[in-house]
């Protein structure tokens, strides 16, 4: 890995000649534009490629012709019955093993109990006090909808993932076809996703699941791999002289080895899946996502910022016991009785029993009505509408400077680009950074865009995506080293950075439209909340990761504050910051295609005619669209941070 | 325990049920819900009125244009409120295709068009006339529209033809398309703050004439043909020179299979009949009054006992 990067100083210069012959020739496109033939303006209408039509005749072709339909409607059938066992069990849905639903109390002492198993007592308060909060405010229903589809989705994908991660372990094959697969299938957008769903499961809870296991696998299939690569020989050895077969290795030695980087998969899988609540209610996810979206509908902020501040803490509280889990290392109890080696089991034990009795005497411990509910829904209300009318007289102004000298004339310049010179200048910028491999690379990523015909669109949300991505780092940047200055503010910054991420970004599209209405102002302010966390995120953790001798020899170079930052400190973080900024390119793309929602004119909102109109094609050529500018940029940004970081030697 | 008590009296209401309904199959009726209040108070209300027969019944959140699909299939069983502007296309589109079908009109008229709340009639007094409202465009005006008006539309994919009108009729406006409910909403109601006059795309029956009174705007009047044949309507070489349908259909849709799975039930929807004042009573109790649309179904039902009781015989 490190070796393609080293300096080759002959090559060196061939390559920044050649990239600067590339983007000089893209200039001078750029400025005979108005006396270029039209063929080079945009490609002409032969030239674009139907590859709609071709995806939708295999994707006709594997649902008539090959039966695939029986096959998924099989699988989704399987699906289906796990999910009626958790609906019944959880919320009471009127299917075998017609037991549920079980009381709240005991499923808020049960998850208490985990979490001091897990974690000691601040994570069994804050596991415990999760479902207690979800209970009072009146949620219990929507938010057990939600967990049942969830619970069952997670093991789901942790199986998948697992299997082909030993099968991508296993076969050099498997993994060369799996790597670009993952890598298109971690950045396209989620509505790509659900058209196919739709067409081959259906609507419903099991496509909420289905969808949200298609999700969130990608990140296990990683992990697996990376964990079962990273066992040591020696472990290996010792396991085959103790005659183990190739099945007892695997399961006995392999996978306990590879225990922490598995569980790090699974954590991984189940924030994914809680990032889909809110998106897979668009086909048909029952509970807290749908209920969201649907009070969002009649304006109600207050009751939807509960429902955020649910799926937040459900996020939280199940990050932090995964993670506990994952570090935990297994631990053998030595005791006379069962009850002295199961202490905590037998604890739990007593406690369901009483909770069920509970239950069993007041109706409120079984169910929390919506009436009985508490809710801080008003007090809410009154603090957004009160900012909204505080800053209202600055976002007047503030909107029509935007938009008239800033967002419109940029968006104009991008549509006014040729395409030729577009293409030359990724060609050109690949050169100089990666040599003609990376040149290749950005065209094989570009190209098909101009050829799909969704140019022009393209070129919108890529206008969109800069522009949020450069006010995000303006203000990103500065949060992130004040952030970093010492270590308890580090850790609430990131505590609020994990905090927006997980929180519903429907939520503030509706204040967003209040503040800047409908136009291109709100879309950029809604993607750049959005793309501004992860910055945030890799700034501090880019300062916090400097060796502290380096700091130290500079102090004692005499160097004042401002120069330690200047000189030292953010030349070493910039590595670290350019993946921050790549981060921040793909939450920009996710967010720019929901901020459809708003109102764009860009691949976002055909994004959302594709689905309404189940158009597998077109959805998944748009989610490709997407897809390939956001590996273009990952590509340029994670190739220069690589050549930046061997230049500096860091670390 | 209470469980069993609960599961004992559906027992003894199917018993009861059963002689009269005999052929009802017991798996559940899968009624889907949208986004948006009215229709899921409805299908609640039609649910909650099933469950009284006897029948089963489970409710699927689904996207309001591919709900069709599904009920063409068989995966949700009915679909209570299809409007004509709205999903017409959807939905006929799935009937050629074949497995759903039109059960029943309701009495409810839709209508879809050009809207704007009161206040903005206090800047611009001749309205609603849609001539009135060209030569008042200036009070439109927003950055991105330049010195033209802003008609905030409805997403595109609800495939409403306002830029056509827009074109067909000469008017000064530019035609911004929101991209959700929710983003017209909020709108209005940033609109309502310091009383901005402001025309978008509304629709009627919805609880935002509860919230903000208002009106539509009155464009030439819709004649058959206006969207196809340019002769029709005023502006002799232009489609689209008018208005929408102001009494468009609302109909309730079922797959074909419901009537001889479910015939009790498929007759008593037969009979299920909505008014406009209802529907906007319905979609009240949620978005004004806060309940919860299974309680504001139960609270309609037992309200309007005289009603339904006669859909049920």
């Amino acid at each position: 890995m490190m070796t393609a990067t080293l300096p080759q100083p002959p090559f060196r210069l061939d390559q920044k000649r050649v990239a600067q012959a590339i983007l000089l020739a893209a200039l001078v496109l750029v400025l005979s534009r108005n006396v270029l033939p039209a063929y080079l303006l945009r490609l002409p209408e032969s030239l674009v490629l139907p590859f709609a039509d071709w995806i939708n005749a295999v994707f006709d072709f594997a649902r008539d012709d090959l039966g695939l339909m029986a096959f998924t409607r099989a699988f989704s059938d399987v699906v289906e019955f796990c999910l009626d066992v958790t609906a019944n069990l959880l919320y009471g849905k009127s299917r075998w093993p017609q037991l549920g639903p079980i009381p709240w109390v005991v499923i808020a002492a049960t998850a208490g109990m985990a979490g001091y198993a897990l974690g000691g007592l601040r994570l069994a308060v804050l596991a415990g006090g999760t479902f207690v909060w979800i209970a009072v405010m009146g949620q219990w229903k929507w938010a057990m909808e939600t967990l049942s589809v969830i619970v069952v989705a997670v093991p789901f994908a942790v199986v998948f993932g697992l299997l082909m991660g030993i099968l991508a372990w296993r076969y050099r094959l498997a993994e060369r076809i799996l790597n670009p697969v993952l890598n298109i299938a971690q950045s396209l957008p989620h509505f790509a996703y659900m058209i196919p769903v739709v067409v081959f499961i259906g609507v419903g809870p099991k496509a909420g699941a289905i969808v949200t296991i298609i999700f969130s696998v990608p990140p296990m299939i990683r992990m697996s791999l990376l964990g079962l690569r990273a066992v040591s020989p020696e472990i290996i050895e010792s396991g085959k002289m103790s005659g183990t077969t190739r099945w007892q290795l695997m399961t006995r030695v392999r996978l306990p080895a590879a225990r922490t980087e598995i569980l790090i998969g699974v954590n991984q899988v189940i924030m994914q899946s809680l990032a889909m609540v809110v998106l897979a209610s668009f086909i048909g996810m029952p509970g807290l996502g749908q209920k969201l979206l649907q009070l969002l509908q009649a304006l109600r902020i207050g009751l939807s910022v509960e429902i955020g501040i649910t799926i937040v803490l459900l996020a939280i509280v199940l990050d932090r016991m995964s993670k506990a889990w994952a570090m935990k290392q297994p631990e053998h109890v030595e005791g006379a009785t069962w009850v002295q080696r199961h202490r905590l089991l037998a604890i739990w034990l007593g406690l369901v029993a009483l909770g069920f009795v509970m239950a069993w005497l007041h109706p409120y411990f079984a169910e929390v009505e919506r009436k009985q509910a508490l809710s801080m829904a008003d007090p809410i209300d009154f603090v957004v509408g009160g900012f909204i009318d505080l800053i209202d007289p600055v976002t007047d102004w503030l909107r029509w400077f935007l938009i008239t000298w800033v967002l419109i004339p940029l968006r104009d310049a991008f549509l006014w680009l040729p395409t030729s010179a577009v293409l030359l200048a990724l060609a050109g910028i690949g050169w100089r950074i990666g040599g003609w491999r990376s040149a290749l690379v950005c065209l094989a990523f570009a190209l098909p865009i101009a050829l799909s015909g969704w140019w022009d669109r393209a070129m919108i949300t890529a206008y969109t995506v800069f522009v949020s991505v450069a006010l995000a780092l303006l203000i990103g940047v500065p949060l992130g080293l004040i952030g970093a200055a010492n270590e308890t503010r580090a850790r609430r910054f990131l505590l609020v950075c994990d905090t927006a991420q997980t929180f519903p970004s429907f939520i503030y599209l509706i204040p967003v439209v209040m503040l800047f209405g409908v136009n291109d102002v709100a879309v950029v302010a809604a993607v750049m909340v959005f793309a501004t966390v992860p910055i945030v995120r890799y700034t501090i953790e880019g300062l916090r990761n400097i060796p502290p001798e380096i700091v130290e020899s500079a102090q004692m170079s005499g160097a004042s504050r401002g120069q330690l930052l200047r000189h030292v400190k953010v030349p070493l973080a910039i590595p670290t910051l350019v993946v921050g900024a790549n981060q921040s390119i793909m939450f920009a793309l996710f967010m720019v295609i929901i901020a459809a929602f708003i109102g764009t004119q860009d691949l976002g909102q055909e994004m959302q005619r594709a689905l309404s109109s189940t158009d597998v094609g077109k959805g998944l050529v748009l989610g490709f669209a997407v897809a390939f500018m956001g590996l273009l940029a990952d590509h340029l940004l994670l190739k220069w941070a690589r050549g930046k970081g061997a230049t500096l030697g860091s670390r | 325990m209470q469980k069993l008590t609960r599961l004992l009296l559906g027992a003894a209401v199917v018993a009861l049920a059963a002689p009269v309904w005999a052929e009802d199959s017991s798996d559940p009726i899968i009624i889907p819900t949208h986004n948006w209040s009215s229709q899921i108070v409805m299908s609640n209300v039609v649910g909650q009125m099933f469950e009284s027969m006897g029948n089963s019944v489970e409710y699927v959140s689904t996207d309001s244009q591919a709900v069709y699909e599904a009920v063409r299939l068989g995966d949700a069983t009915l679909e209570v409120e299809v409007w004509e502007g709205a999903f017409g296309a959807s939905f006929m589109a799935a009937v050629e295709k074949g497995g759903i079908h039109d059960v029943a009109t309701h009495d409810a008229v839709t209508r879809e068009d050009w809207w704007y709340p009161m206040w903005t009639k206090e800047a611009c007094p001749g309205l609603p006339d849609w001539k009135a409202l060209n030569d008042c465009a200036a009070l439109f005006v927003t950055p991105e529209t330049g010195d033209k008006g802003r008609f905030l539309g409805g997403p595109v994919d609800w495939l409403k033809h306002d830029q056509e009108k827009v074109e067909a009729l000469g008017m000064n406006f530019v035609v911004v398309n929101a991209g959700s409910a929710a983003a017209l909403w909020a709108e209005i109601a940033a609109a309502e703050k310091d009383k901005t006059p402001i025309v978008l795309f509304n629709w009627t029956p919805n609880f935002a004439e509860a919230v903000w009174p208002g009106e539509f705007v009155n464009f030439p009047e819709w004649v058959e043909g206006c969207d196809k044949d340019p002769a029709v309507g005023p502006i002799p070489d232009k489609v689209y020179d008018c208005g929408n349908p102001a009494n468009g259909y609302m109909k309730i849709a079922a797959w074909d299979g419901m009537k001889d799975k479910w015939p009790g039930a498929y007759a008593a929807l037969q009979k299920v009949n909505f008014t406009n004042a209802q529907i906007a009573e319905m979609a009240k109790m949620v978005d004004i009054d806060g309940m919860e649309p299974e309680e504001a179904a139960t609270a309609w039902l037992e309200a309007n006992e005289a009603v339904w009781k006669l859909w049920t015989e």
